[in-house]
């Protein structure tokens, strides 16, 4: 095993960690804020991912669906927040998963309907298609770095929007008390819709960033929300800085199973064994270290309340 | 006779006539969906007990749904196959018989309940949620990775497991065994909710601080419902192993959780036969749409949410009226 594999690894658990973040960042504001537990999180990736492969193929610029994914995710969000999710605030936790639920149905047959059933691919733009040569002579491919560098972005910017911004404090206010803050006259129902909008933005700019990466399909969704739900857990319900470390460890945790544990096991195994030992506990160690999180904190690393 | 029991007797009365039906249609595959209804209701009475009963939303029963039904498949296969399940340190062969398949796909179950529910009982509200969901996954994940028992491809079932005197193949004997079940199942659930485990289960959903004052311990309360849910829904999972003859990770899957899930809530929540109703919607809404617009879970996810928006308490709390009794 070679050192310069091994920090490959960490990086690609890097870049999956950044990447669960916007999703997480989202899922936390959301529940912080409004006590609302969104499984359609999911959805919205999908519809940021969807919408920058269609703008991506009609105009030929990424940068452009870039962009539509924002927009498109943030304007689903916002939509569902006022038809639907709304009306969820005041009900318990079970309606809330319910209904988020078939928003699922809902959003995978709506985006089916409308692309059909086969994978959308999506490009790298050229100008980060190459690989990049790091300090110690790593070739890393350019754009992962680039995920990895928009990721730490996005968060150093949501960290400076929730402690500097006018918009911030009323979030963190909306957090401690919300029916004071509505009596000190914040309009509550629009300070949600943009809550649920920005995790949407986000949900929608992680699934572009990935489409790239994966195929683009319905359903893709699904898969990584559970996985935000394990890096939230594991940081704390409603915590940012929870789902930054949470998803980082999750990254690094998921990424480096896969790669270390088989090696491991291939010391004291025949090599065909060992890999599916080795591939098969790696798929479960992300659970592993949240039930351990869990025993030791079960309100998570940064979590105030149960 | 109130309105829900008058509701309960339409729906016992509607499966009993199912082998009538077919045999009048001449079209035995009413009986198979039929016997997929009564097993899904199954499985939701189980996750009743948790949820309705003890306010537990565990969106992980797939795990024990998936965990009866890969106990009954590997048991079968190691039977068809004479290769023994362990040599030491004594061997152990697979079987073939129902009677064996059950107990130990329900006490697989009820295994996994006890480890799942006893670190996911940590916590409540959204976390319980979460977290049941998690270690669903983890299963899921490692069935899939797991190339023993067919992994991503799933596990076949070349023929039937047997029941004592009785033709598991046919399709009205197995409908008539998984009704004969399923019917012992709401009889239980029902004598238990009306136990003093089942008043102190319902206690520790409206208020476990109370419930600890009177000397009773929510947390061991909570953990023994949550193991009998896991063992009825495993239980129903190794007859739909059987119903199908294949058992996959599909069955593990976070859908069938959030299926198992829709048929508790789409009937009722904590009502007796709200599972049996919510399945039976459930399935006859597919098979009935599902033909004329391939898009039909647009459809469902439309009811679904009009169902929680508006129709607070299921089909039968819709038709029956009043609030759930407990």
């Amino acid at each position: 095993m070679s050192l310069i594999l091994l920090i490959e690894q960490v990086l690609n658990g890097l870049q999956f960690g950044v990447m669960l973040f916007l999703m997480a960042a989202g899922l936390t504001l959301v529940f912080g804020v409004m006590g609302l537990i969104n499984l359609a999180h999911g959805s919205l990736y999908m519809v940021g991912a969807f919408a920058c492969a269609a703008v991506a193929t009609a105009t030929g610029s990424f940068w452009l669906g870039l962009a539509a994914s924002l927009a498109a995710a943030a304007a689903a969000g916002a939509l569902v927040e006022i038809v639907v999710i709304r009306r969820l605030y005041d009900r318990d936790h079970l309606d809330q998963v319910l209904a988020t639920f078939a928003l699922i149905l809902v959003f995978s047959e709506a985006t089916r309907w409308a692309f059909g059933s086969f994978p959308l691919y999506l490009n790298v733009p050229p100008s980060l298609s190459g690989a990049v040569t790091l300090p110690g002579g790593i070739e890393y491919p350019a754009y992962r770095l680039a995920i990895i560098v928009v990721g730490f972005a996005v968060a150093a910017g949501l960290f400076a929007l929730i402690a500097k911004t006018r918009l911030g404090i009323q979030i963190r206010a909306g957090e401690a008390d919300r029916e004071m803050i509505g009596a000190l006259g914040v309009d509550i129902a629009r300070l949600y819709t943009i809550v649920f909008a920005l995790g949407a933005g986000l949900a929608g700019l992680a699934g572009a960033l990935v489409g790239t990466i994966q195929s683009v399909q319905v359903g893709m969704g699904e898969p990584v929300l559970i996985l935000a739900f394990v890096v939230i857990v594991i940081g704390g319900i409603g915590s940012i800085k929870g789902a930054l470390i949470g998803a980082l460890l999750v990254g690094l945790t998921d990424t480096l199973g896969r790669f270390l544990l088989p090696i491991v096991f291939a010391t004291f195994m025949d090599a065909s064994s060992a890999t599916s030992v080795g591939s098969a506990l790696a798929s479960m160690a992300i659970y592993v270290l949240m039930a351990g999180v869990l025993v030791a904190r079960p309100s998570g690393l940064y979590g105030v309340r149960a | 006779m109130n309105r829900e029991t008058a509701i309960n007797t339409v729906l016992v009365a509607g499966l009993a006539a199912v082998p009538l039906i077919a045999s009048a249609f001449d079209d035995p595959f009413i009986v198979t969906l039929a016997t997929r209804i009564v097993i899904f209701a199954l499985a939701g009475v189980g996750l009743n007990l948790a949820l309705g009963y003890g306010g537990l939303v565990s969106f992980g029963h797939a795990a024990f749904f998936g965990l009866g039904g890969y106990a009954a498949g590997i048991l079968a296969s190691h039977a068809l196959n004479y290769e023994p399940l362990a040599t030491w340190p004594f061997e152990i062969s697979g079987t073939t018989q129902m009677l064996v398949i059950w107990p130990i796909a329900m006490v697989v179950s009820a295994f996994a309940a006890l480890v799942i529910g006893a670190l996911s009982l940590r916590t409540s509200g959204v976390y319980f949620i979460m977290i049941t969901l998690a270690f669903a996954q983890m299963i899921f994940f490692f069935a899939i990775s797991w190339p023993a028992y067919g992994g991503e491809d799933g596990l076949s079932i070349y023929v039937r497991n047997q029941f004592p005197g009785m033709n598991t193949l046919d399709p009205t004997s197995f409908f008539l065994l998984a009704c004969a079940i399923l019917a012992l199942a709401l009889l239980f659930s029902s004598r238990l909710s009306a136990s003093r485990f089942g008043l102190a289960l319902k206690g520790a959903r409206q208020n476990d601080q109370r419930l600890a004052s009177v000397g009773i311990g929510p947390f061991r309360v909570r953990l023994t419902a949550f193991v009998i849910s896991g063992m009825i829904t495993g239980l129903a999972g190794a007859l739909f192993a059987d119903l199908n003859r294949f058992v996959s990770p599909s069955m593990l899957s976070w859908q069938t959780s959030g299926e198992i899930m829709v048929f508790v809530i789409l009937g009722g929540v904590g009502r007796l036969f709200g599972p049996v109703a919510g399945a039976a919607l459930f399935i006859i809404l597919e098979h009935s749409v599902g033909p004329i617009s391939e898009h039909w879970q647009f459809l469902l996810g439309i009811l679904l949410l009009a169902v929680v928006l508006f129709a607070r308490g299921g089909v039968i709390g819709v038709l029956a009226g009043g609030a759930r009794h407990g």
